[in-house]
């Protein structure tokens, strides 16, 4: 009886299986289908991003908003994954270009990570002519072009320009331990400034490693700090070896800086790291200025004050979001617009002022934006532009993976030796791969 | 005579039809079981095929490469030789052996319990199966709050006195680094290095990374229920008759669960052990939102190696690889277990 019964219930779950996968292979067909069709009409534009936090979400919908005052027949469709500073939302896209399935045009970092990984394996479409029409060449600085270009043409358009080296204090705490608001910090400096606040009791430096890109991007703007624009980007364009006495002089600048963090930085991510800056449990915290939207939220504005991070006075290094035009978009013409809208200047305001970030052009509009952000113009304006490895602009995904692994093994055993062996070897692959 | 021609013409027509219906279920039954083979056939066995395949390729970075590496296994050789998937094994072992004592553990404690019906055991046997239906994300989250060091059970201490308690003894306070805590426990490295020198220089710390017996209690906490509900099971199919026999020969309670029921739930135990086993070889969500990669690689697990190289680096033939060792890993729990149960049926 028994026997019978398991039996009759195992049939039933093969025809539910059977079922299941011809339901499956229909939907699928039907799926290529509909791909089919939309392919002819223009009355969509699906893009496809990461811009999901509360901050961004709105800066994403100015941009749609300024498509649709143009396009008001268009339908926008919103393709945003959450999640991990991008990375769950890099997982997905990947996926749908290697299945011929591309959105209109998603969010990318501009340097290697859009050529890289879009652009040389064909995934994307020369936007020269638009870039001409536009006149983006004569708004956008040659360094940022620069990085959105690939044999001399250009394949994205940039829409707002992050800085990842600052540095971030407490204002009040740095005073109640006896130090006057600085106007900027060499290394020395900083670790005076910190020891004055470990004499208080205050965590010098708040880390937040449980994001990957964190260890990376505090060893990069160390090394930044230690080196100078010119031979950091040698050491990621792979013209200098890794084994470098600057390399381990920014190794132990690092792990001199690692006496001044908060012993819970693993379990933390980087807005609860810079959290306890804005509570005035910690003193710094170097962060790309997307902190700043954290600063808007509490309402921090005139407590928290900001420095390059010490050493790399006159850099700026590059943290750009953009948007390319794919190779085989559903809507190809309505792709095209999009590019046109978002590198246009009401847009880019409009996207910047929600976003945190700055336009990519130069010619806007500087009087509606708050101090912070002024400062970080007028940098933008005269700076090296120097690009951002943890966020994948100076070196390829192969070799920003294995500075997250060296970087957060460093955090905890500050092996100098292993972290230059590590980025050699990865060095190495990248010139194997590149050959 | 009439009657007994029909009766044979009857019998004959009954085996005709049997026949056919035997034939008609030859034809039927691969003919039903041919989508779900092709289903599974393509979608779970050629896709591991094709991942042992990329695992020996050369597709290491983001465009497609699919010819064989030279030398085959090179990809493998890498993969051991990096020192964060060394860590992750030696991670998955110390998880998987303490998570599986912990939660089989418990759950034949809890199946105990109620078994013994103290006290409003229908309610608390809910209860106790409750965490099983939560979302490992949902939970990672919580318990990353608990196992904060300055946030969370460290708080409890900290009210409760227990420090104010310690430091009237002149002893440190009691704070322990929980997920944080980068250190490895009981270093095996030293001893290795004495039968096999080069031990002595490996970057990788043979021994228990403290900061995955948080991850261990919260995975235990959300499968234990599970294991309770198992051995539960278990419990009611042992004999009335068995229970009795055992009073009459004066064994005490605690003598007749450690002497004759827990050895009757051997075949119970060995699901429940195979079961958790494979879940833990292939952790992946609880660690992700709980502790993430943990300092220095602390909590790091092959299937976070495998998100990684994949999507971060788009190292395609390192994560396969990684993959297909964790599907060996699996295998080597699963098959002898599954050989069994088909053997049984």
């Amino acid at each position: 009886m028994t026997l019978t019964t398991t039996f009759a219930m195992r049939a039933n779950r093969r025809l539910l299986l059977k079922g299941g996968a011809a339901l499956t292979l229909g939907g699928l067909t039907l799926g290529r289908l509909g791909d089919l069709a939309a392919a002819q009409d223009e009355s969509k534009l699906e893009i496809f991003s990461w811009l999901t936090s509360p901050g961004e979400a709105p800066a994403l919908q100015a941009l749609f908003d300024a498509f649709n005052a143009k396009y008001p027949d268009v339908e926008v469709i919103n393709a945003a994954v959450a999640g991990g500073g991008g990375g769950a939302a890099q997982a997905v896209l990947q996926t749908r270009l290697q299945g011929n399935n591309p959105p209109d045009s998603w969010q990318t970092h501009i340097g290697r990570e859009l050529i890289d990984q879009y652009v040389v394996p064909g995934y994307c479409l020369p936007i020269s002519d638009i870039y001409e029409q536009e006149g983006f060449l004569e708004v956008m600085p040659q360094g940022l072009v620069e990085q959105a270009s690939w044999e001399s043409e250009q394949y994205s358009v940039p829409i707002g320009v992050h800085r990842g080296n600052g540095l971030f204090y407490n204002k009040s705490v740095l005073q109640d331990a006896g130090i006057a608001p600085p106007e900027k910090l060499a290394i020395d400096d900083f670790f005076a400034a910190a020891d004055a606040l470990k004499a208080k009791g205050v965590t010098g430096l708040a880390l937040g490693s449980k994001d990957a890109f964190v260890p990376a991007q505090t060893f990069e703007n160390v090394l930044l700090g230690v080196v100078g624009p010119e031979t950091y980007r040698k050491l990621f364009a792979g013209e200098q070896p890794w084994d470098d006495p600057g390399v381990r002089e920014a190794g132990d600048v690092l792990a001199h800086m690692l006496d001044y963090v908060n012993p819970d930085h693993s379990a933390l991510t980087w807005d609860e790291a810079f959290a306890l800056v804005i509570e005035g449990k910690a003193g710094m915290n170097t962060m790309g200025d997307w902190a700043w939207g954290e600063v808007i939220a509490k309402k921090a504005e005139d407590a928290i004050g900001w420095l390059n991070f010490p050493g790399t006075d006159g850099s700026f290094v590059l943290v750009v979001d953009s948007f390319p035009l794919p190779k085989g978009a559903p809507h190809p013409e309505n792709s095209a617009n999009w590019l046109r809208v978002i590198g246009s200047k009401e847009a880019q305001e409009a996207f910047n002022l929600l976003k945190g970030s700055i336009p990519a052009r130069t010619d806007t509009d500087k009087s509606i934006f708050g101090p912070y952000h002024q400062w970080s113009m007028e940098s933008f304006a005269k700076d090296e532009l120097v690009p951002s490895c943890a966020h994948g602009q100076a070196s390829s995904p192969q070799f920003k993976q294995a500075l997250y692994d060296a970087a957060t093994s460093f955090l905890v055993d500050r092996d100098v030796d292993a972290l230059v062996v590590a980025l050699s070897d990865a060095a190495a692959i990248d010139a194997e791969n590149a050959s | 005579m009439a009657t007994a021609s029909s009766a044979a013409a009857r019998d004959t027509a009954a085996t005709a039809a049997r026949s056919r219906r035997f034939s008609l279920e030859r034809v039927l039954a691969p003919l039903l079981l041919a989508p779900s083979a092709i289903a599974l056939g393509v979608f779970v066995y050629g896709f591991i095929a094709f991942t042992v395949w990329v695992s020996l390729s050369n597709w290491r970075t983001n465009r497609r490469d699919l010819s064989l590496s030279d030398p085959l296994l090179r990809t493998y050789g890498t993969l051991f030789n990096t020192t964060r998937f060394q860590i992750d094994l030696r991670n998955t072992l110390v998880f998987t052996v303490i998570f599986l004592l912990l939660s089989a553990g418990v759950g034949l404690a809890l199946a105990v319990l109620l078994d013994r019906k103290i006290f409003a055991s229908g309610f608390f046997r809910s209860v106790f199966l409750f965490p099983y239906a939560l979302s490992f994300i949902t939970t990672g989250v919580a318990w990353r709050w608990i196992f904060n060091p300055e946030t969370g059970v460290n708080l409890l201490f900290e009210q409760l006195g227990i420090n104010h308690l310690l430091a009237q003894f002149g002893m440190e306070p009691l704070k322990p680094g929980w997920i944080t805590d980068p250190t490895v426990a009981w270093q095996l490295n030293g001893v290795l290095a004495a039968v096999y020198p080069p031990a002595a220089d490996w970057s990788l710390k043979l021994g228990i990374p403290m900061a995955m017996i948080p991850v261990t209690i919260a995975a235990a906490w959300q499968l234990s229920g599970f294991a309770m509900a198992m051995f539960l099971a278990g419990l009611g199919t042992v004999p009335g008759e068995v229970r009795e026999a055992a009073a009459l020969d004066g064994a005490s309670g605690w003598q007749l669960y450690r002497d004759v029921i827990v050895p009757l739930l051997k075949p119970i135990t060995i699901s429940v052990l195979v079961i958790l086993g494979h879940v833990s070889l292939k952790i992946f969500d609880l660690i992700f939102a709980m502790s993430g990669k943990g300092p220095g690689f602390a909590t790091d697990v092959p299937g976070i190696f495998v998100f990684d190289k994949m999507f971060g680096a788009q190292q395609y033939n390192l994560g396969a690889a990684a993959s297909i060792v964790m599907l060996v890993l699996v295998s080597i729990v699963i098959v002898p277990y599954l050989a069994r149960q088909l053997k049984d049926l």
